[in-house]
C-alpha cells in the first residue's frame, strides 16, 4: 500500500512542479506540494543507513582504515561544495582538508541518528567561510550602483527587458558560465557569502542567519539585494546575444 | 510594505523577493499580481531575477567524480599520521 502512495506521490511531485505564476495566485499548487510532501515524508525511511550507522561506530572507536574510507566516500561531495564556495582550486582544496581535520577532531560529538552527510557539509561551508574571511579580497563593488533606481512616482529609472540567454542556453556556453562566476566574485563578501549559502547551497534562511551570526530578516534582504546587483551585472550581457 | 490600495514598480521590486517566496499577505499579492498584469517591465524583471537564480545554480555546478589521490594524503598526514 505505501509502495503504491509513494509511487503516484513521486508522480505527482515530478510532474506537478509548482512554478511562480505570474498572472494567478498560485497558493493551491503550492498546499498540494507541500501536502503530497508531506505524506512522502512519512512513508521514506529517515535517518542515517545501516553502512553510515556502521562507519560512524568504526570512526568514533578511533578506526583508522574508516577514516580514510570517510575520507574517500565523503570527500568528493565535500571538495564539490568547497568549489562552489572557493574561487581556486587550492583553497578548495585547503578547505576541505581543514573540515576534514575539524570532522576527526570531533567524531566523538556526532550524535546517533544525525546524518553523517548533512553534518560534513556543515563543516565543509564553515571552514570554508573561515578561509574566505581570512583572505584579503580585492576593493568590492559597491552594490549600490547595481540596485534598481525609481522615479518619483515609482516607476524603473530604465525599464526592464527580456534576456536572449537563459540557464538552459548557458548549459553548453562556457563563457557564460565564466560569466555568471565572475559577476558572483565581485559581489561584496557580505552579500556574496548570503547568496552561496542561501541560492548555491540551499541552506534554509535560519541556518544561515544562525551561521553568520545575524538575523533571518538581514539573511532575506542580503539575499534579494546580492541577486538584484548580481541580476544587474549579468543584464548587459544577456541582453546583447541577440539571436 | 504600506497598506496602500495598488502597488508601483517600487514596491513591487523591493518585495518580489517576498512575492516570489509566497510570503506576501493574500490581500497584498492580489495588488502585485494586478500591477503585473500592466507593467511588462516588472514582468520582464521579475523573469530575469528568476533567470538569474537559475544561473547561479547552473553556473556553480561541478562534478568531482572522486578524491584526488594527493588530496586523500594531505588529509591522512594531517590527520592519522601526526
Amino acid at each position: 500500500m505505501s509502495e503504491a502512495v509513494l509511487a503516484v506521490g513521486c508522480w505527482v511531485l515530478a510532474v506537478h512542479r509548482p512554478k511562480p505564476r505570474i498572472r494567478e495566485h498560485p497558493a493551491p499548487s503550492t498546499r498540494l506540494h507541500s501536502l503530497i510532501r508531506l505524506v512522502l515524508t512519512s512513508l521514506l525511511p529517515m535517518g542515517p543507513s545501516n553502512d553510515e550507522a556502521s562507519l560512524v561506530s568504526r570512526l568514533q572507536s578511533g578506526d583508522n582504515a574508516a577514516f580514510e574510507e570517510l575520507v574517500r566516500v565523503y570527500g568528493p561531495r565535500l571538495l564539490r561544495i568547497a568549489r562552489r564556495m572557493m574561487q581556486s582550486e587550492e583553497d578548495a582544496r585547503d578547505a576541505v582538508q581543514d573540515a576534514f581535520v575539524s570532522a576527526f577532531k570531533s567524531i566523538g560529538k556526532f550524535e546517533a541518528g544525525s546524518q553523517l552527510s548533512t553534518w560534513l557539509h556543515r563543516i565543509v561551508v564553515n571552514a570554508a567561510l573561515m578561509r574566505l574571511r581570512s583572505k584579503r579580497r580585492r576593493p568590492e563593488e559597491d552594490i549600490e550602483d547595481y540596485l534598481p533606481r525609481f522615479q518619483e512616482d515609482g516607476h524603473q529609472v530604465e525599464s526592464s527587458v527580456a534576456w536572449n540567454e537563459s540557464a538552459d542556453t548557458m548549459i553548453e556556453r562556457a563563457e557564460l558560465r565564466d560569466l555568471v562566476r565572475s559577476s558572483i566574485d565581485h559581489l561584496p563578501e557580505t552579500y556574496r557569502v548570503v547568496l552561496l549559502l542561501r541560492d548555491i547551497e540551499e541552506l534554509a534562511a535560519d541556518e544561515v542567519a544562525k551561521i553568520l551570526g545575524i538575523t533571518t530578516n538581514a539573511v532575506k534582504v542580503r539575499l534579494h539585494r546580492a541577486r538584484q546587483a548580481l541580476r544587474a551585472m549579468l543584464d548587459p550581457h544577456m541582453r546583447a546575444h541577440a539571436r | 510594505m504600506s497598506a496602500s490600495a495598488s502597488v508601483d514598480c517600487r514596491e513591487m521590486i523591493t518585495f518580489l523577493a517576498d512575492y516570489l517566496a509566497n510570503e506576501v499577505p493574500f490581500a497584498r499579492r492580489r495588488l502585485f499580481e494586478a500591477h503585473l498584469r500592466i507593467c511588462d517591465s516588472c514582468v520582464e524583471y521579475l523573469k530575469t531575477y528568476e533567470e538569474t537564480i537559475r544561473m547561479t545554480r547552473v553556473a556553480t555546478q561541478v562534478e568531482v567524480e572522486e578524491m584526488p589521490e594527493e588530496l586523500v594524503k594531505a588529509i591522512l598526514d594531517a590527520t592519522l599520521r601526526r
